[in-house]
Protein backbone atom coordinates (compact mmCIF):
# COMPACT_ATOMS: atom_id res chain seq x y z
CA UNK A 1 0.00 0.00 0.00
CA UNK A 2 3.15 2.35 0.26
CA UNK A 3 1.86 3.31 -3.66
CA UNK A 4 -0.85 4.37 -2.54
CA UNK A 5 0.04 6.56 -0.12
CA UNK A 6 2.73 8.59 -2.54
CA UNK A 7 0.03 8.90 -4.80
CA UNK A 8 -2.21 10.27 -1.98
CA UNK A 9 0.81 12.60 -1.33
CA UNK A 10 0.97 13.76 -4.53
CA UNK A 11 -2.68 14.51 -4.27
CA UNK A 12 -2.40 16.46 -1.21
CA UNK A 13 0.73 18.28 -2.71
CA UNK A 14 -1.21 19.26 -6.22
CA UNK A 15 -0.86 22.49 -6.07
CA UNK A 16 3.17 22.32 -5.14
CA UNK A 17 3.48 20.36 -8.19
CA UNK A 18 1.48 22.95 -10.22
CA UNK A 19 3.75 25.56 -9.40
CA UNK A 20 7.06 23.13 -9.97
CA UNK A 21 5.80 22.00 -13.53
CA UNK A 22 6.55 25.05 -15.46
CA UNK A 23 10.28 24.87 -13.46
CA UNK A 24 10.15 21.52 -14.17
CA UNK A 25 9.37 21.80 -17.84
CA UNK A 26 11.65 24.97 -18.62
CA UNK A 27 14.68 22.09 -17.30
CA UNK A 28 13.50 19.74 -19.31
CA UNK A 29 13.96 22.26 -22.28
CA UNK A 30 16.53 24.02 -21.95
CA UNK A 31 18.86 21.96 -19.54
CA UNK A 32 18.11 18.10 -20.24
CA UNK A 33 17.57 19.42 -24.21
CA UNK A 34 20.96 20.26 -24.33
CA UNK A 35 22.62 17.01 -22.23
CA UNK A 36 20.66 14.65 -25.16
CA UNK A 37 21.24 17.10 -27.95
CA UNK A 38 25.27 15.76 -27.21
CA UNK A 39 24.85 12.67 -28.85
CA UNK A 40 25.36 14.48 -31.98
CA UNK A 41 28.96 14.35 -31.29
CA UNK A 42 28.44 10.56 -31.99
CA UNK A 43 26.91 11.43 -35.17
CA UNK A 44 27.58 13.28 -38.38
CA UNK A 45 25.07 15.54 -37.58
CA UNK A 46 23.28 17.55 -40.78
CA UNK A 47 20.73 20.31 -39.31
CA UNK A 48 18.12 19.02 -41.85
CA UNK A 49 18.23 15.39 -40.60
CA UNK A 50 18.05 16.63 -37.26
CA UNK A 51 19.01 14.22 -34.35
CA UNK A 52 17.00 11.47 -35.01
CA UNK A 53 18.24 11.20 -38.72
CA UNK A 54 21.74 11.61 -38.94
CA UNK A 55 23.78 8.69 -39.19
CA UNK A 56 25.86 7.79 -36.32
CA UNK A 57 29.61 7.80 -36.62
CA UNK A 58 30.69 5.88 -33.21
CA UNK A 59 33.62 8.30 -31.77
CA UNK A 60 35.14 9.00 -35.23
CA UNK A 61 34.26 12.46 -34.06
CA UNK A 62 36.59 11.86 -31.09
CA UNK A 63 39.81 9.87 -33.31
CA UNK A 64 39.38 13.18 -35.52
CA UNK A 65 39.86 15.39 -32.63
CA UNK A 66 42.87 13.82 -30.55
CA UNK A 67 44.31 12.55 -33.61
CA UNK A 68 44.69 16.70 -34.96
CA UNK A 69 47.53 18.87 -34.43
CA UNK A 70 45.77 21.82 -33.65
CA UNK A 71 43.65 20.17 -31.02
CA UNK A 72 46.72 19.36 -28.83
CA UNK A 73 47.50 22.58 -29.32
CA UNK A 74 44.26 24.21 -28.04
CA UNK A 75 44.37 21.64 -25.25
CA UNK A 76 47.41 23.07 -24.24
CA UNK A 77 46.98 26.49 -24.53
CA UNK A 78 43.79 25.62 -21.99
CA UNK A 79 45.56 24.19 -19.50
CA UNK A 80 48.34 26.00 -19.51
CA UNK A 81 46.44 29.43 -18.93
CA UNK A 82 43.68 27.92 -16.52
CA UNK A 83 46.57 26.51 -14.47
CA UNK A 84 48.68 29.89 -13.97
CA UNK A 85 45.08 31.05 -13.36
CA UNK A 86 44.40 28.70 -10.28
CA UNK A 87 48.10 28.76 -9.61
CA UNK A 88 48.32 32.69 -8.68
CA UNK A 89 44.64 33.58 -8.92
CA UNK A 90 43.19 31.07 -6.29
CA UNK A 91 45.61 32.05 -3.11
CA UNK A 92 45.14 36.05 -4.53
CA UNK A 93 41.73 36.72 -2.82
CA UNK A 94 42.79 35.02 0.34
CA UNK A 95 45.46 37.07 0.77
CA UNK A 96 43.53 40.20 -0.13
CA UNK A 97 41.14 38.92 2.87
CA UNK A 98 43.89 38.39 4.84
CA UNK A 99 45.12 41.94 4.49
CA UNK A 100 42.10 43.75 4.54
CA UNK A 101 40.75 42.00 7.88
CA UNK A 102 44.13 43.46 9.41
CA UNK A 103 42.43 47.26 8.72
CA UNK A 104 40.86 49.44 11.70
CA UNK A 105 40.02 52.62 10.26
CA UNK A 106 36.44 51.62 8.73
CA UNK A 107 36.67 54.11 6.14
CA UNK A 108 40.10 52.65 4.64
CA UNK A 109 38.34 48.99 4.79
CA UNK A 110 34.91 50.00 2.81
CA UNK A 111 36.65 52.02 0.33
CA UNK A 112 39.28 49.18 -0.51
CA UNK A 113 36.23 46.68 -0.45
CA UNK A 114 34.09 48.84 -2.82
CA UNK A 115 36.53 49.47 -5.18
CA UNK A 116 38.10 46.36 -5.49
CA UNK A 117 34.36 44.52 -6.16
CA UNK A 118 34.23 46.74 -9.30
CA UNK A 119 35.41 45.21 -12.32
CA UNK A 120 33.03 42.27 -10.76
CA UNK A 121 29.82 44.06 -12.19
CA UNK A 122 31.29 45.04 -15.36
CA UNK A 123 31.42 43.01 -18.75
CA UNK A 124 34.44 41.78 -20.54
CA UNK A 125 33.08 43.95 -23.40
CA UNK A 126 33.90 46.74 -21.34
CA UNK A 127 36.72 45.40 -19.65
CA UNK A 128 38.40 44.74 -22.82
CA UNK A 129 38.01 48.00 -23.68
CA UNK A 130 39.81 49.42 -21.20
CA UNK A 131 42.19 46.76 -20.68
CA UNK A 132 43.32 47.86 -24.36
CA UNK A 133 43.82 51.24 -23.63
CA UNK A 134 45.74 50.72 -20.59
CA UNK A 135 48.22 48.78 -22.31
CA UNK A 136 48.08 50.44 -25.48
CA UNK A 137 51.43 51.17 -26.63
CA UNK A 138 50.84 54.86 -27.32
CA UNK A 139 48.84 56.28 -24.63
CA UNK A 140 48.99 53.48 -21.53
CA UNK A 141 50.71 54.19 -18.63
CA UNK A 142 52.78 50.99 -18.55
CA UNK A 143 54.31 51.37 -21.57
CA UNK A 144 54.66 55.04 -20.71
CA UNK A 145 57.42 53.87 -17.89
CA UNK A 146 59.05 51.39 -20.18
CA UNK A 147 59.66 54.41 -22.41
CA UNK A 148 60.62 56.68 -19.13
CA UNK A 149 62.98 53.71 -18.74
CA UNK A 150 64.59 53.99 -22.40
CA UNK A 151 62.83 50.49 -23.72
CA UNK A 152 60.58 49.92 -26.43
CA UNK A 153 56.67 50.03 -26.43
CA UNK A 154 55.06 46.60 -26.03
CA UNK A 155 52.29 45.62 -28.17
CA UNK A 156 50.62 43.93 -25.37
CA UNK A 157 47.62 42.19 -26.94
CA UNK A 158 48.97 41.25 -29.85
CA UNK A 159 52.37 40.00 -28.64
CA UNK A 160 52.08 36.06 -28.30
CA UNK A 161 54.61 35.87 -25.80
CA UNK A 162 52.70 38.37 -23.17
CA UNK A 163 49.46 37.30 -24.18
CA UNK A 164 49.01 34.49 -21.28
CA UNK A 165 50.83 36.89 -18.83
CA UNK A 166 47.20 39.51 -19.84
CA UNK A 167 44.98 36.87 -19.81
CA UNK A 168 45.81 35.28 -16.15
CA UNK A 169 46.90 39.02 -14.86
CA UNK A 170 43.58 40.28 -15.82
CA UNK A 171 41.98 37.70 -14.93
CA UNK A 172 43.00 38.39 -11.13
CA UNK A 173 42.35 41.60 -11.13
CA UNK A 174 38.86 41.30 -12.12
CA UNK A 175 38.13 38.88 -9.54
CA UNK A 176 40.14 39.15 -6.54
CA UNK A 177 37.96 41.56 -4.99
CA UNK A 178 35.01 39.91 -4.67
CA UNK A 179 36.59 36.38 -4.35
CA UNK A 180 37.75 37.89 -1.20
CA UNK A 181 34.01 38.12 -0.03
CA UNK A 182 33.82 34.58 1.21
CA UNK A 183 36.98 34.40 2.65
CA UNK A 184 36.12 37.38 4.69
CA UNK A 185 32.48 36.29 6.03
CA UNK A 186 34.81 33.22 7.35
CA UNK A 187 37.65 35.16 8.94
CA UNK A 188 34.41 37.13 10.57
CA UNK A 189 33.34 33.65 12.03
CA UNK A 190 36.45 33.02 14.00
CA UNK A 191 35.86 33.17 17.75
CA UNK A 192 38.00 36.53 18.94
CA UNK A 193 38.84 34.42 22.10
CA UNK A 194 41.44 32.69 19.62
CA UNK A 195 42.94 36.41 19.03
CA UNK A 196 42.96 37.27 23.10
CA UNK A 197 44.50 34.05 24.29
CA UNK A 198 47.44 35.12 21.34
CA UNK A 199 47.76 38.52 22.46
CA UNK A 200 48.41 37.35 25.98
CA UNK A 201 51.37 35.28 24.66
CA UNK A 202 52.73 38.18 22.84
CA UNK A 203 52.83 37.21 19.68
CA UNK A 204 52.80 39.47 16.58
CA UNK A 205 50.41 40.01 14.04
CA UNK A 206 51.82 38.10 11.72
CA UNK A 207 51.95 35.30 13.98
CA UNK A 208 48.47 35.29 14.52
CA UNK A 209 47.45 35.46 10.75
CA UNK A 210 49.70 32.18 10.83
CA UNK A 211 48.70 30.42 13.85
CA UNK A 212 45.30 31.39 14.17
CA UNK A 213 43.40 32.53 11.14
CA UNK A 214 44.48 30.78 8.64
CA UNK A 215 43.89 26.90 10.05
CA UNK A 216 40.44 28.56 11.08
CA UNK A 217 39.85 29.06 7.37
CA UNK A 218 41.18 26.31 6.17
CA UNK A 219 37.96 24.36 5.55
CA UNK A 220 36.54 27.22 3.31
CA UNK A 221 39.65 27.61 1.79
CA UNK A 222 39.34 23.46 0.81
CA UNK A 223 35.80 23.80 -0.17
CA UNK A 224 36.89 26.60 -2.53
CA UNK A 225 39.73 24.55 -4.17
CA UNK A 226 37.30 21.71 -4.76
CA UNK A 227 34.31 24.44 -6.52
CA UNK A 228 37.29 25.62 -8.65
CA UNK A 229 39.38 22.37 -9.38
CA UNK A 230 36.90 22.50 -12.55
CA UNK A 231 38.41 25.67 -14.19
CA UNK A 232 41.46 23.99 -14.87
CA UNK A 233 39.87 22.81 -18.08
CA UNK A 234 36.87 25.39 -18.01
CA UNK A 235 38.04 28.96 -19.48
CA UNK A 236 36.33 32.00 -19.15
CA UNK A 237 35.44 32.23 -23.09
CA UNK A 238 33.91 35.62 -21.98
CA UNK A 239 37.13 37.02 -21.33
CA UNK A 240 39.51 34.88 -23.90
CA UNK A 241 37.32 35.57 -26.91
CA UNK A 242 37.14 39.55 -26.79
CA UNK A 243 40.74 39.80 -26.15
CA UNK A 244 41.75 37.15 -29.05
CA UNK A 245 43.19 38.34 -31.96
CA UNK A 246 44.91 37.00 -35.02
CA UNK A 247 48.17 36.90 -34.10
CA UNK A 248 47.95 34.95 -30.78
CA UNK A 249 45.51 32.37 -31.95
CA UNK A 250 48.43 29.92 -31.71
CA UNK A 251 49.14 30.74 -27.57
CA UNK A 252 45.55 31.90 -27.13
CA UNK A 253 43.07 29.73 -28.87
CA UNK A 254 40.93 27.98 -26.23
CA UNK A 255 38.55 25.16 -25.66
CA UNK A 256 35.71 27.55 -25.64
CA UNK A 257 37.00 29.33 -28.28
CA UNK A 258 37.90 26.94 -30.51
CA UNK A 259 34.59 24.91 -29.94
CA UNK A 260 32.95 28.62 -30.82
CA UNK A 261 34.99 28.58 -33.78
CA UNK A 262 34.60 25.36 -35.04
CA UNK A 263 30.65 24.82 -34.20
CA UNK A 264 29.09 28.35 -35.44
CA UNK A 265 31.57 29.63 -37.87
CA UNK A 266 32.80 26.02 -39.42
CA UNK A 267 28.88 24.62 -38.64
CA UNK A 268 31.18 21.20 -37.79
CA UNK A 269 28.24 20.53 -35.41
CA UNK A 270 29.44 16.87 -34.29
CA UNK A 271 33.33 18.20 -34.14
CA UNK A 272 32.87 20.67 -32.19
CA UNK A 273 29.73 18.78 -30.08
CA UNK A 274 32.47 16.21 -28.84
CA UNK A 275 35.09 18.92 -28.41
CA UNK A 276 32.46 20.45 -25.49
CA UNK A 277 31.58 16.99 -24.41
CA UNK A 278 35.43 16.06 -23.82
CA UNK A 279 35.91 19.57 -21.75
CA UNK A 280 33.01 19.14 -19.76
CA UNK A 281 33.29 15.41 -19.20
CA UNK A 282 36.84 16.26 -17.89
CA UNK A 283 35.90 19.11 -15.69
CA UNK A 284 32.87 16.50 -13.96
CA UNK A 285 35.71 14.12 -13.57
CA UNK A 286 37.87 16.99 -12.26
CA UNK A 287 35.27 18.28 -9.23
CA UNK A 288 34.49 14.78 -8.39
CA UNK A 289 38.05 13.65 -7.86
CA UNK A 290 38.99 16.79 -5.51
CA UNK A 291 35.58 16.14 -3.29
CA UNK A 292 36.81 12.66 -3.34
CA UNK A 293 40.16 13.37 -2.40
CA UNK A 294 38.69 16.03 0.22
CA UNK A 295 36.87 13.38 1.45
CA UNK A 296 39.42 11.48 2.01
CA UNK A 297 41.63 14.23 3.90
CA UNK A 298 38.59 15.41 6.24
CA UNK A 299 35.69 16.31 6.39
CA UNK A 300 35.37 19.13 4.13
CA UNK A 301 33.10 18.00 0.77
CA UNK A 302 30.65 19.18 -1.05
CA UNK A 303 28.59 16.52 -1.36
CA UNK B 1 54.17 46.84 25.29
CA UNK B 2 56.95 44.16 23.62
CA UNK B 3 58.81 46.64 21.84
CA UNK B 4 59.88 43.60 19.56
CA UNK B 5 56.57 42.97 18.36
CA UNK B 6 54.73 45.96 18.21
CA UNK B 7 57.97 47.64 15.64
CA UNK B 8 57.46 44.28 13.45
CA UNK B 9 53.53 45.28 14.06
CA UNK B 10 53.83 48.34 13.19
CA UNK B 11 55.62 47.97 10.02
CA UNK B 12 53.55 45.24 8.99
CA UNK B 13 50.50 47.17 8.90
CA UNK B 14 51.84 50.37 7.23
CA UNK B 15 53.02 47.57 4.52
CA UNK B 16 49.21 46.70 4.80
CA UNK B 17 47.85 49.75 3.47
CA UNK B 18 50.44 50.43 0.78
CA UNK B 19 49.20 46.79 -0.68
CA UNK B 20 45.79 47.68 -0.29
CA UNK B 21 46.34 51.09 -1.70
CA UNK B 22 48.29 50.54 -4.63
CA UNK B 23 45.62 47.72 -5.26
CA UNK B 24 42.82 50.13 -5.20
CA UNK B 25 44.47 52.33 -7.38
CA UNK B 26 45.21 50.00 -9.67
CA UNK B 27 41.73 49.01 -9.95
CA UNK B 28 40.61 53.07 -10.83
CA UNK B 29 43.30 53.69 -13.15
CA UNK B 30 41.77 51.91 -15.94
CA UNK B 31 38.41 53.18 -15.38
CA UNK B 32 39.93 56.92 -14.71
CA UNK B 33 41.96 56.82 -17.90
CA UNK B 34 38.69 55.52 -19.92
CA UNK B 35 36.63 58.85 -18.44
CA UNK B 36 39.47 60.89 -19.38
CA UNK B 37 39.90 59.76 -22.60
CA UNK B 38 35.98 60.64 -23.31
CA UNK B 39 36.36 63.60 -21.99
CA UNK B 40 39.35 64.88 -24.21
CA UNK B 41 39.56 66.08 -27.75
CA UNK B 42 41.07 63.39 -30.21
CA UNK B 43 44.14 65.44 -30.51
CA UNK B 44 45.07 65.71 -26.99
CA UNK B 45 44.29 61.97 -26.51
CA UNK B 46 47.16 61.01 -29.05
CA UNK B 47 49.65 63.37 -28.47
CA UNK B 48 50.17 64.00 -24.81
CA UNK B 49 49.88 59.70 -23.89
CA UNK B 50 48.75 58.58 -20.41
CA UNK B 51 46.90 61.50 -18.25
CA UNK B 52 44.36 61.05 -15.66
CA UNK B 53 42.91 64.27 -15.34
CA UNK B 54 41.61 65.89 -18.54
CA UNK B 55 43.87 68.88 -20.01
CA UNK B 56 41.18 70.30 -22.25
CA UNK B 57 37.66 68.91 -21.94
CA UNK B 58 35.26 67.88 -24.98
CA UNK B 59 32.49 66.79 -25.96
CA UNK B 60 32.04 66.01 -29.12
CA UNK B 61 32.79 61.70 -28.36
CA UNK B 62 29.71 62.05 -26.28
CA UNK B 63 27.72 63.99 -29.45
CA UNK B 64 28.68 61.80 -31.57
CA UNK B 65 27.33 58.73 -29.36
CA UNK B 66 24.20 60.64 -28.96
CA UNK B 67 23.74 61.20 -32.55
CA UNK B 68 24.79 57.04 -32.99
CA UNK B 69 21.13 55.64 -33.31
CA UNK B 70 21.99 51.60 -33.82
CA UNK B 71 23.26 52.29 -29.66
CA UNK B 72 20.54 53.84 -28.29
CA UNK B 73 18.57 51.25 -30.27
CA UNK B 74 20.51 48.37 -28.61
CA UNK B 75 20.27 50.47 -25.29
CA UNK B 76 16.26 50.03 -25.66
CA UNK B 77 16.45 46.49 -26.25
CA UNK B 78 19.19 46.13 -23.41
CA UNK B 79 16.43 47.78 -20.95
CA UNK B 80 13.78 45.77 -22.35
CA UNK B 81 16.00 42.12 -22.12
CA UNK B 82 16.92 43.12 -18.48
CA UNK B 83 13.34 43.63 -17.27
CA UNK B 84 11.76 40.72 -18.78
CA UNK B 85 14.14 38.27 -18.04
CA UNK B 86 14.28 39.41 -14.66
CA UNK B 87 11.09 39.60 -14.17
CA UNK B 88 10.74 35.92 -16.07
CA UNK B 89 13.86 34.74 -13.00
CA UNK B 90 12.11 36.18 -10.42
CA UNK B 91 8.83 34.13 -11.33
CA UNK B 92 10.27 30.32 -12.23
CA UNK B 93 12.66 30.79 -9.31
CA UNK B 94 10.07 30.96 -6.69
CA UNK B 95 7.84 28.91 -8.50
CA UNK B 96 10.28 26.04 -7.87
CA UNK B 97 12.11 26.99 -4.88
CA UNK B 98 8.69 27.44 -2.96
CA UNK B 99 7.51 23.86 -3.69
CA UNK B 100 10.90 22.52 -2.60
CA UNK B 101 11.06 24.34 0.36
CA UNK B 102 8.46 22.01 1.89
CA UNK B 103 9.63 19.14 3.90
CA UNK B 104 6.52 17.42 2.92
CA UNK B 105 6.88 16.93 -0.72
CA UNK B 106 6.80 13.72 -1.94
CA UNK B 107 10.34 12.32 -3.71
CA UNK B 108 11.27 15.69 -2.83
CA UNK B 109 14.98 14.42 -2.73
CA UNK B 110 14.34 13.35 -6.61
CA UNK B 111 12.63 16.77 -7.54
CA UNK B 112 15.48 19.03 -6.11
CA UNK B 113 18.01 16.11 -7.37
CA UNK B 114 16.74 16.95 -11.58
CA UNK B 115 17.47 20.62 -10.83
CA UNK B 116 20.83 20.27 -9.01
CA UNK B 117 22.49 17.86 -11.19
CA UNK B 118 22.38 20.84 -14.30
CA UNK B 119 24.89 22.69 -12.26
CA UNK B 120 27.52 20.05 -12.80
CA UNK B 121 26.46 18.83 -16.14
CA UNK B 122 25.67 20.13 -19.57
CA UNK B 123 25.08 19.60 -22.87
CA UNK B 124 27.39 22.80 -23.64
CA UNK B 125 27.45 25.47 -26.11
CA UNK B 126 26.67 23.12 -29.98
CA UNK B 127 23.70 21.08 -28.48
CA UNK B 128 22.26 24.66 -27.25
CA UNK B 129 22.49 26.73 -29.91
CA UNK B 130 20.74 23.94 -31.85
CA UNK B 131 17.95 23.68 -29.75
CA UNK B 132 17.73 27.73 -29.97
CA UNK B 133 17.42 26.96 -33.43
CA UNK B 134 15.12 23.74 -33.33
CA UNK B 135 12.62 25.57 -31.44
CA UNK B 136 12.32 28.19 -33.96
CA UNK B 137 13.03 31.29 -31.57
CA UNK B 138 16.65 32.36 -32.99
CA UNK B 139 16.58 36.27 -33.63
CA UNK B 140 13.81 36.74 -30.45
CA UNK B 141 13.70 38.20 -27.44
CA UNK B 142 12.90 34.58 -25.96
CA UNK B 143 16.32 33.31 -27.17
CA UNK B 144 18.01 36.11 -24.40
CA UNK B 145 15.57 35.46 -21.51
CA UNK B 146 14.61 31.96 -21.77
CA UNK B 147 17.88 29.09 -21.80
CA UNK B 148 19.16 30.81 -18.94
CA UNK B 149 16.08 31.70 -16.72
CA UNK B 150 16.67 29.56 -13.61
CA UNK B 151 20.15 29.04 -11.83
CA UNK B 152 20.07 25.94 -9.79
CA UNK B 153 22.18 27.72 -7.56
CA UNK B 154 19.76 30.43 -7.40
CA UNK B 155 16.87 28.17 -6.31
CA UNK B 156 19.05 26.74 -3.88
CA UNK B 157 19.53 29.64 -2.18
CA UNK B 158 16.12 31.01 -2.55
CA UNK B 159 14.66 27.47 -1.40
CA UNK B 160 16.87 27.82 1.74
CA UNK B 161 16.19 30.95 2.63
CA UNK B 162 12.30 29.98 2.41
CA UNK B 163 13.44 26.63 4.61
CA UNK B 164 14.68 29.54 7.38
CA UNK B 165 11.27 31.41 7.46
CA UNK B 166 9.11 30.87 10.64
CA UNK B 167 6.55 27.79 10.21
CA UNK B 168 3.62 29.04 12.39
CA UNK B 169 2.06 31.70 10.00
CA UNK B 170 2.03 29.60 7.25
CA UNK B 171 -0.14 26.92 9.62
CA UNK B 172 -1.77 30.02 11.46
CA UNK B 173 -3.29 31.01 7.05
CA UNK B 174 -3.27 27.33 6.67
CA UNK B 175 -6.31 26.87 9.45
CA UNK B 176 -7.93 30.26 7.96
CA UNK B 177 -8.89 27.80 4.88
CA UNK B 178 -5.55 30.01 2.51
CA UNK B 179 -4.37 27.25 -0.46
CA UNK B 180 -0.82 26.99 -0.77
CA UNK B 181 -1.00 29.43 -3.64
CA UNK B 182 -2.79 31.79 -1.72
CA UNK B 183 0.14 31.79 1.36
CA UNK B 184 2.65 32.32 -1.47
CA UNK B 185 1.57 35.27 -2.46
CA UNK B 186 0.04 36.76 0.51
CA UNK B 187 2.64 35.27 3.15
CA UNK B 188 6.22 33.67 1.96
CA UNK B 189 6.40 36.13 -1.10
CA UNK B 190 6.39 39.61 1.50
CA UNK B 191 8.60 38.09 3.40
CA UNK B 192 11.14 37.17 0.96
CA UNK B 193 11.60 40.79 -0.15
CA UNK B 194 15.83 40.62 1.03
CA UNK B 195 16.17 37.41 -1.53
CA UNK B 196 13.76 38.93 -4.27
CA UNK B 197 16.12 41.72 -4.25
CA UNK B 198 19.48 39.45 -4.12
CA UNK B 199 17.78 37.00 -7.08
CA UNK B 200 16.63 40.26 -8.94
CA UNK B 201 20.10 42.19 -9.31
CA UNK B 202 21.70 38.75 -10.22
CA UNK B 203 19.48 38.38 -13.14
CA UNK B 204 19.73 42.24 -14.19
CA UNK B 205 23.24 42.70 -13.74
CA UNK B 206 24.11 39.12 -15.68
CA UNK B 207 21.44 40.97 -18.57
CA UNK B 208 23.03 43.63 -18.98
CA UNK B 209 26.33 42.68 -19.25
CA UNK B 210 24.78 39.52 -21.74
CA UNK B 211 26.38 39.79 -25.36
CA UNK B 212 27.14 36.17 -26.56
CA UNK B 213 23.75 35.00 -26.77
CA UNK B 214 23.00 37.67 -29.11
CA UNK B 215 26.14 37.57 -31.06
CA UNK B 216 24.48 33.51 -31.41
CA UNK B 217 21.09 33.85 -31.18
CA UNK B 218 20.39 37.24 -33.09
CA UNK B 219 20.73 38.42 -36.50
CA UNK B 220 19.17 41.56 -37.07
CA UNK B 221 20.95 44.44 -36.14
CA UNK B 222 17.67 45.87 -34.83
CA UNK B 223 17.39 43.31 -32.34
CA UNK B 224 21.05 43.49 -30.98
CA UNK B 225 21.78 44.33 -27.14
CA UNK B 226 23.86 47.38 -25.96
CA UNK B 227 27.19 45.35 -25.39
CA UNK B 228 27.26 43.88 -28.76
CA UNK B 229 26.98 47.76 -30.27
CA UNK B 230 29.81 48.30 -27.80
CA UNK B 231 31.92 45.65 -28.68
CA UNK B 232 31.78 46.43 -32.41
CA UNK B 233 32.52 50.05 -31.69
CA UNK B 234 35.45 48.83 -29.15
CA UNK B 235 36.79 45.95 -30.69
CA UNK B 236 35.75 45.92 -34.27
CA UNK B 237 35.89 49.05 -34.69
CA UNK B 238 32.76 49.37 -36.29
CA UNK B 239 32.59 53.16 -37.09
CA UNK B 240 30.07 55.59 -35.22
CA UNK B 241 29.89 58.47 -37.85
CA UNK B 242 27.85 55.93 -40.62
CA UNK B 243 24.87 56.19 -39.63
CA UNK B 244 25.08 59.95 -37.33
CA UNK B 245 25.94 61.19 -40.74
CA UNK B 246 28.61 62.97 -39.14
CA UNK B 247 30.91 61.35 -41.86
CA UNK B 248 31.69 64.34 -43.91
CA UNK B 249 34.05 65.69 -40.90
CA UNK B 250 36.69 63.45 -41.99
CA UNK B 251 37.51 62.33 -38.56
CA UNK B 252 39.74 59.04 -38.14
CA UNK B 253 37.91 56.15 -37.93
CA UNK B 254 36.23 55.90 -34.11
CA UNK B 255 38.50 57.60 -32.07
CA UNK B 256 39.39 57.17 -28.78
CA UNK B 257 37.44 59.59 -27.53
CA UNK B 258 33.79 58.29 -28.97
CA UNK B 259 34.82 54.80 -27.79
CA UNK B 260 35.53 55.27 -24.17
CA UNK B 261 32.14 58.09 -25.04
CA UNK B 262 30.04 54.63 -25.78
CA UNK B 263 31.80 52.68 -22.93
CA UNK B 264 30.80 55.64 -20.41
CA UNK B 265 27.54 55.52 -21.61
CA UNK B 266 27.23 51.56 -21.26
CA UNK B 267 28.25 51.34 -17.38
CA UNK B 268 26.46 54.19 -16.54
CA UNK B 269 23.71 52.50 -14.93
CA UNK B 270 25.95 50.04 -13.08
CA UNK B 271 27.64 52.58 -11.58
CA UNK B 272 24.38 54.52 -10.68
CA UNK B 273 23.10 51.33 -8.88
CA UNK B 274 26.46 49.94 -7.61
CA UNK B 275 25.71 50.61 -3.67
CA UNK B 276 22.94 48.66 -3.89
CA UNK B 277 24.35 46.22 -6.02
CA UNK B 278 27.21 45.65 -4.24
CA UNK B 279 25.74 45.11 -0.77
CA UNK B 280 22.68 42.36 -2.07
CA UNK B 281 25.67 40.69 -4.40
CA UNK B 282 27.65 40.32 -1.00
CA UNK B 283 24.94 39.16 0.43
CA UNK B 284 24.28 36.55 -2.38
CA UNK B 285 27.17 35.41 -2.09
CA UNK B 286 27.67 34.29 1.26
CA UNK B 287 24.11 32.81 1.62
CA UNK B 288 24.83 30.20 -1.09
CA UNK B 289 28.13 29.86 0.65
CA UNK B 290 26.22 28.77 3.99
CA UNK B 291 24.53 25.86 2.47
CA UNK B 292 25.73 25.25 -0.96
Amino acid sequence: MKRGLLLKSYAQHKYFFLMLLPVLVYYGIFHYGPMYGVVIAFQDYQFLKGVSGSPWVGLDNFRELFGGLYFGTVLRNTLIINFYKLLFGFGAPILLALLINEVRVKWFKKTVQTISYLPHFLSWVVLAGMLIEILSPSRGPINMVLTMLGLEPIFFISEPSWFRTILVSSDIWRSIGFASIIYLAAIAGINPEMYEAAEVDGISRVQKIWHITIPSIAPVIVIMLILNSGSIINDDFEQVFNLLNAKVMGVGDVLSTYTYSEGLLKMNYSYAAAVGLFKNVVALALVLTANYIASKLSDDTIF
Amino acid sequence: MKSNASVSDRIFVILVYVILGGLSITTLLPMMQAVTISLSPPEVVNSYGFHLIPFEFDFTGYERVMQYGALWTAYGNTIVRTLLGTLITLIMTFLGAYPLSKRSLPNRKLWTGVIVLTMFFSGGLIPSYLLIKGLGIMNTMWSLVLPGAVSAFMLLIVRNFIIGLPESLEESAKIDGANDIVILFRIVLPLSLPIIATVGLYSGVGHWNAWFDSMIYIQDEKKQVLQMILRKILLEGQDVSVEAGAGSTAQAVNSETVKMAALVVSVLPILLVYPFLQKYFVKGTLMGSVKG
